[in-house]
């Protein structure tokens, strides 16, 4: 029996490995292959080394602005999302009336799409600024945390879900007997909640950070980069360079190259950090 | 149960391997022979005309033209996604010198097409070394467009400021800035709230201003320094009518339908709507603009009532400038198509701009003013502003402006010239910024 799976399994695998080499692998060796070259389309590529790289970080300033942008909002938007979210949670896990329509109703805004998302958006805002004679693109900060408040509004829903799921498995003997040992409130929620939703904790900051970091939809809707391109985060910078200019596929490409590390890495250390504070409790 | 499962996710996996071998045998694939055009067509406007244009051609060639749109604004990444595929477009646009750059890979010479033969001004082509690879196949002209009603309206009242009474007159900045000055403050009895439409300055929606409006004061410039146009020595600029693009630019912001502050939001649809329901009397664009003033519900500008005024900026000897002509649209083939596929992608070209059938459907249904001689002088089309065009390019004693803005260096730099003339118009950004701007960027994005 095991033999002869050993004999077959190339056979098994291949409908798997081929799906996987199609839709992932090659698209990917590609997209890497394309950062080095110099082309209009797939086919006319040339080889210029590195030239590609150095043109992102040297010539074009607006990669490491849309970086510094991002980074910002990322840090700001996981943090407000993450504690909103939990606390939201905390709450609607109390057996308050009306929990489910709550539930429901913080979850909705998740569903919608991104573009339509932003360009709402956009009208109430403007609407707002509008009393004063003014729009979201006067100020770069407008853009900024028009941004963060969209992205809060969209995901707090769906991380209060996880974060639900999270605190209804925390096993009620283990509350209970915090409290006969005569445990306070806050000290229950720090020493037995918040260890015990660790693993939704890392899927919940995991989730935040790539999808800030990766936000594109609802920059492009919201702000556009305007003005002049300070609220261009990474996705949108490299859609910019790689469609919006002429001879400058392959510094996008070689942008996006940049940014997959990036975020690669970030999730990598992210999960590795949560991953032992899981293991702590 | 975990049997069904396992079942239905294997079939999923076949079925998702399997879409990428199903889409290959469209019915599209059959007709992939020696007689069929592929086009990618620019203008999703006109879609439903070219449909038509398709079956007429299949009726008298036994020709099949495909013809695939691009999104509005999309169309060089549309091109750039379908040239790297089996399907791709022979017959293509490209946008002028800079567009050619993009794309000399793929444009084959078509110095030698009846219907380059045809072109009355041969200057308009794209060309290199010699060889042909772009056939402008349209001639548009943009200024400002009034509306004659309520400039009329204006010239009646009383109390006016201004001591002349057509816009016959208006033959110089000077003289439109006292007008628009002046008809602002008489807004109210005009019935409208500002005299010029909003001006779009949204990303994407600046191209009236950095495109179309930056085009006089480079013309000016390079005409003055008898600048060649395809030499190098278009990679360098001083903008010195700087403070003429000034004059005007702050004149259209300031006696506007809105505040300059909020111009970030607003959009191209927005002004021709203004302009369309009577809110403004003016509104800077081109003679494409017609169809959208045509379509919007409830519009009260008459047709006889549209006009064109020139742009002024206060240039010496400005009274008398045009409008500015040019295009860009320019009609390329593939070069890395087959013989016979270019080859039908000519005969097309040619039978679309020199049948009769194919000239009726430009005349009346794509509402082009073309720059061939195989139109006669009563064939144009039926719409102010494009009967305007032709008016003031036979005026005599009017110098027209070429459209100079093809030799932008990049669509890079007019998108940093226009989120500049943004932040110009909210306050936080000086014009001599603006200015700095313009000159390095220029410079930087000619590199």
């Amino acid at each position: 029996m095991e033999k002869s799976i050993k004999k077959y399994f190339p056979v098994f695998l291949l409908p798997a490995l081929t799906a996987f080499a199609i839709v992932f692998l090659i698209p990917f060796l590609l997209g890497i292959f394309l950062s080095f070259t110099e082309f209009t389309t797939v086919d006319n590529a040339v080889w210029i080394g590195i030239k590609n790289y150095i043109t992102a970080f040297t010539r074009d300033k607006n990669f490491l602005n849309a970086l510094w942008f991002t980074t910002k909002f990322t840090l700001v938007s996981v943090i407000t999302i993450n504690v909103i979210s939990f606390a939201l949670a905390l709450l609607l896990t109390r057996g308050i009336k009306g929990t489910k329509i709550f539930r429901t109703v913080f979850f909705m805004p998740n569903l919608i799409g991104g573009i339509v998302l932003g360009y709402i958006w956009n009208l109430l805002i403007n609407a707002v600024l509008g009393i004063f004679g003014l729009d979201i693109t006067y100020d770069a900060a407008y853009g900024f945390w028009g941004l963060v408040f969209l992205m809060n509004w969209q995901l707090i829903g769906y991380m209060m879900v996880i974060y639900i799921a999270g605190i209804q498995n925390v096993p009620s003997e283990l509350i209970e007997a915090a409290q006969i040992d005569g445990a306070s409130k806050p000290s229950v929620l720090r020493n037995v909640i918040i260890p015990m939703v660790m693993p939704s904790v890392t899927i919940c900051l995991f989730l935040t950070i790539t999808n800030s970091f990766k936000l594109f939809d609802q920059n492009l809707a919201l702000t556009g980069g305007a003005p002049a391109k300070q609220t261009a985060m990474l996705a949108l910078d490299i859609y910019n360079t790689f469609y919006g200019r002429i001879g400058y596929q392959g510094v996008g490409q070689a942008k996006a190259v940049v940014f997959f590390l990036i975020v690669a890495v970030i999730a990598f250390i992210q999960l590795r950090i949560t991953g032992q504070k899981e293991e702590e409790a | 149960m975990k049997k069904i499962i396992s079942l239905f996710l294997a079939a999923a996996m076949l079925a998702l391997l399997f879409t990428g071998c199903g889409k290959s045998k469209t019915p599209n694939k059959t007709e992939t022979t020696a007689n069929t055009i592929r086009f990618l067509n620019f203008k999703p406007e006109v879609a439903p005309v070219y449909e038509r244009i398709a079956e007429a051609y299949k009726k008298e060639t036994g020709k099949t033209l495909i013809v695939e749109t691009a999104a509005s604004g999309n169309y060089e990444q549309t091109l750039a996604a379908k040239m790297g595929t089996k399907e791709a477009p022979v017959l293509f646009q490209i946008n002028g010198p800079k567009g050619y750059l993009n794309w000399k890979d793929y444009c084959a010479d078509l110095k030698n097409t009846e219907l380059y033969k045809h072109l009355k001004n041969k200057n308009l082509a794209v060309t290199s070394n010699g060889n042909v690879y772009g056939i402008p196949y349209v001639l548009e002209g943009y200024g400002i467009i009034y509306n004659k009603e309520i400039t009329d309206k204006y010239f009646s009242l009383e109390n006016k400021a201004v001591d002349f009474n057509s816009m016959d007159d208006v033959k110089s900045f000077e003289a439109l800035k006292l007008l628009a000055e002046d008809m602002q403050k008489h807004a109210k009895e005009l019935g409208i709230k500002g005299v010029f439409a909003a001006t779009s300055l949204k990303t994407g929606e600046d191209w009236r201003w950095q495109t179309h409006l930056a085009n006089i004061p480079v013309y000016y410039e390079f005409n003055k320094n008898n600048v060649d146009l395809t030499s190098d020595a278009v990679n360098k600029i001083n903008f010195e009518y700087s403070d003429n693009f000034k004059n005007i630019f702050d004149l259209y912001i300031n006696n506007s339908t809105v505040d300059k502050k909020i111009l970030g939001s607003k959009i191209v649809d927005e002004s021709m709507a203004e302009f369309a329901l009577g809110e403004c009397a003016m509104v800077q664009n081109g003679n494409w603009a017609w169809s959208q003033i045509k379509n919007i519900s409830g519009n009260k500008v008459k047709a006889e009532n549209i006009k064109y005024l020139p742009i002024y900026i206060g240039i010496d000897g400005e009274e008398n400038q045009g409008l500015c002509l040019g295009t860009e649209n320019f009609l390329a083939v593939n070069a890395k198509a087959s013989e016979a596929e270019q080859k039908n992608a000519e005969d097309f070209m040619y039978w679309l701009f020199s049948s009769d059938t194919g000239k009726k459907f430009v005349v009346n249904d794509l509402g082009l003013i073309t720059p061939f001689d195989t139109f006669g002088e009563n064939e144009i089309p039926d719409d102010p502003l494009a009967k305007e065009v032709i008016l003031w390019t036979n005026k005599e004693n009017v110098t027209n402006i070429p459209w100079y803005f093809t030799v932008f260096p990049s669509q890079n730099f007019k998108n940093d010239f226009g989120a500049a003339l943004l932040q110009y118009s909210q306050g936080s950004k000086s014009w001599d910024d603006v200015k700095k701007l313009f000159v390095e960027q220029w410079a930087e994005e000619s590199k």
